[in-house]
């Protein structure tokens, strides 16, 4: 039977050309928009989480209130024992400090006058204990232009556009002048050591990167720190997991009446990236629902003109004696097999352009370019096992749901018409 | 005679308020006589109650009229020996750990001082009131025990830190017992509490000042002085940027 479809389906191609024409290009389409859609989602908060806000981050209630503007002097103290305490209580998360401080970098001419200054945004993280996960983290190595990483106490990074505006080559020192802990005003020597571009317009405006001892001394922030980022070791983000660990460590250490005891925020309540985080695990069934909603409309106009066009193929065999169920369960099975092998084609092309798009992504700088929030410039699409699904599945009900709705005129015709109709 | 007291007590009613008050520019002049000098040297402790802590910071000033003064930080030993040099509008800061002397950019003079509730300009400048503001006295009232008049100031120049003021200024010793200093919108921003005055050579000083930057959290700095000196004589050379690295 089904090969008798089949064969029927070949040798007359207006049966089923156009419906596996639209069914093939909406799932092509489907599958590049949700993988698009996935790996903007998902490059936004692993970007965020890496730079910022970690999969969770541990603050002081006081500094928490004012998070975006890093006061750091409401930072934690006792910062290395607290560190010790979440690597020991979270086996399966790694946490690292970081302090972000903000600065203005001064540089000297040969007489040790100023020769130019620039505000700068500071990060301070571990880059000479020998691990190397901030590093890899922070995608420091790969995000090198020129010169090399720190390899000693004093040496910092600086973004490679905001070294040029300040004239700094490797090897030149420059001073940080900032505000210590105790709001002093403090001045520190760095040597640049090299310079780093991230592809984000934020981090490429005026970054200044540099180990946690050398910050901790130039801000007079001895065993302290702005905040503490824990990152799941499966380097996906999960709001459930993290609001375990969350629950588990504020009722432990936070204090209501302590403005200054920690506690941890998860991903999702920072930055506003909750939207983001619901929005992402809701993505997969709202692209399904529409597409198979806009597809059932387009398919069901096609079955409704295909119906059309046999018509009198209809009512020949009605007349001939096949019954109306027959005829319309032929019908189901032909969309069955063009559903099949439309969604299947869709999914090849749609996967070919996702996959180029998560290779190579699309450089959006351009329209970032005046952009304070911490985006990356490059977006890639993701593919991930949904997207698989999210192009297949609904490609294939909506053809049989579009000529379900489509083939339900053949219960409306009259038997005692169909030798009149074919007659005239 | 009746007819006689009866005019005398209406004239006496018929008098302005405002007449029983001093002239505010008099009054002006006799706190210019009081707070400020020619030039003066003074040491001076400014203990900082923070949010969180309570620290110390010591310092050394050199002053010279309104535009020239100079800053050397003795206390604590991380900040020992960081010298501040303001001439005009100009601030230059070095310090010795790193060997640097650093120009700090004009609109940074209203910044706090070491994490303090003084600016660089509370600390390093030494304004004639008279020359900065029209004053009106408007009331009476007590601080600390002791009769004060209510004096509202309102800039005359241009650019300046705090436009209006409203000062508490002892009848008697003629100097301020409290200050409130406002934005041009009318905005608090500083409110301070002079304390331990004394007699100082002719003229009366608080040794003791209490400054809250009311847009900020914290508990206020003190600023105690500790010595000083006026119309002393001062070499040129302290305020020059070489006496920075010196």
């Amino acid at each position: 039977m089904i090969r008798f479809l089949f064969k029927g389906l070949i040798r007359d191609r207006n049966r089923s050309l156009l419906p596996f024409l639209v069914t093939t290009i909406g799932v092509m389409l489907t599958v590049v928009f949700h993988a698009w859609i996935t790996g903007v989602i998902n490059n936004s908060i692993e970007f965020s989480a890496r730079f910022s806000s970690g999969h969770v981050k541990v603050m002081t209630r006081a500094y928490a209130e004012n998070a975006a503007q890093s006061p750091n002097d409401l930072a934690i103290l006792g910062a290395d024992t607290l560190l010790e305490a979440l690597s020991a209580s979270n086996p399966g998360m790694d946490f690292a400090s970081r302090i972000y401080f903000a600065g203005l970098i001064d540089v000297p001419d040969s007489t040790g006058e100023t020769r130019a200054q620039g505000p700068a945004m500071g990060i301070a993280i571990d880059l000479l204990s020998g691990n190397n996960a901030e590093m890899e983290r922070m995608n420091i190595p790969s995000s090198i232009r020129s010169g090399r990483l720190p390899s000693a106490g004093k040496e910092a990074l600086l973004s490679s556009e905001f070294a040029g505006k300040l004239g700094l080559n490797p090897g030149d020192t420059f001073t940080l002048v900032g505000t210590s802990m105790l709001g002093e005003l403090t001045m520190y020597n760095f040597i640049l050591s090299g310079t780093v571009e991230f592809g984000t317009t934020a981090l490429d405006r005026g970054t200044l990167i540099a180990d946690l001892s050398d910050v901790r001394e130039a801000l007079n922030m001895t065993d302290a720190t702005g905040e503490v980022l824990g990152f799941f070791r499966s380097g996906v983000y999960s709001d459930e997991l993290a609001a375990d660990v969350r629950e588990r460590f504020n009722s432990r250490y936070s204090s209501d009446e302590d403005e200054f005891s920690p506690v941890m925020k998860s991903l999702s309540e920072q930055n506003n990236m909750g939207f983001l985080v619901e929005y992402s695990g809701k993505l997969q069934s709202i692209l399904i629902t529409v597409f198979i909603l806009a597809m059932s409309l387009i398919l069901w106009n096609a079955g409704l003109l295909g119906g059309l066009r046999r018509y009198g193929e209809f009512g020949m065999r009605l007349a001939i004696g096949e019954e109306k169920s027959h005829v319309y369960k032929t019908m189901l099975l032909e969309s069955l097999i063009i559903g099949f092998f439309a969604s299947l084609t869709g999914l090849a092309f749609g996967m070919l352009i996702a996959y180029y798009l998560q290779e190579h992504g699309v450089d959006l700088g351009m329209m970032m370019k005046n952009a304070s929030i911490m985006m990356p410039r490059v977006f890639r699409a993701q593919i991930t096992p949904w997207t698989w699904l999210a192009g297949f599945i609904p490609g294939f009900v909506s053809t049989q749901i579009g000529t379900m709705l489509a083939g339900a005129g053949i219960y409306k015709r009259q038997t005692a018409q169909l030798f009149k109709e074919l007659e005239s | 005679m009746k007819r006689l007291l009866t005019i005398l007590l209406l004239a006496c009613s018929l008098i302005p308020v405002s007449a029983q008050f001093p002239d505010g520019r008099e009054l002006l002049q006799k706190i210019d006589g009081n707070m400020s000098s020619e030039n003066r040297i003074f040491t001076s402790s400014m203990i900082i109650y923070g949010r969180r802590s309570t620290h110390t910071v010591k310092m050394k000033t050199w002053t010279a009229g309104e535009k020239k003064s100079f800053t050397e930080y003795l206390f604590p030993a991380r900040e020992q020996g960081t010298k501040m040099l303001k001439l005009e509008e100009q601030l230059w800061i070095y310090s010795p750990s790193t060997d640097r002397i650093i120009q700090i950019a004009g609109h940074m003079l209203r910044q706090s001082v070491m994490g303090s509730d003084l600016s660089y300009e509370d600390l390093m400048e030494d304004n004639s009131l008279v020359r900065q503001y029209n004053a009106n006295v408007t009331g009476t009232e007590v601080v600390d025990g002791r009769q004060c008049w209510v004096v509202d100031l309102k800039a005359i120049v241009p650019d300046i830190a705090y436009q209006g003021m409203k000062l508490w200024v002892d009848r008697e010793r003629n100097i301020p017992l409290r200050e409130e200093m406002y934005a041009k919108s009318g905005t608090l921003l500083k409110r301070t509490e002079l304390s331990d005055v004394q007699k100082i050579g002719n003229r009366w000083y608080p040794r003791k000042i209490l400054f809250r930057d009311m847009l900020r959290d914290g508990k206020g700095t003190e600023f105690i002085i500790e010595e000083i000196e006026f119309n002393v004589t001062i070499p040129e050379h302290i305020f020059s940027k070489a006496s920075l690295k010196k």
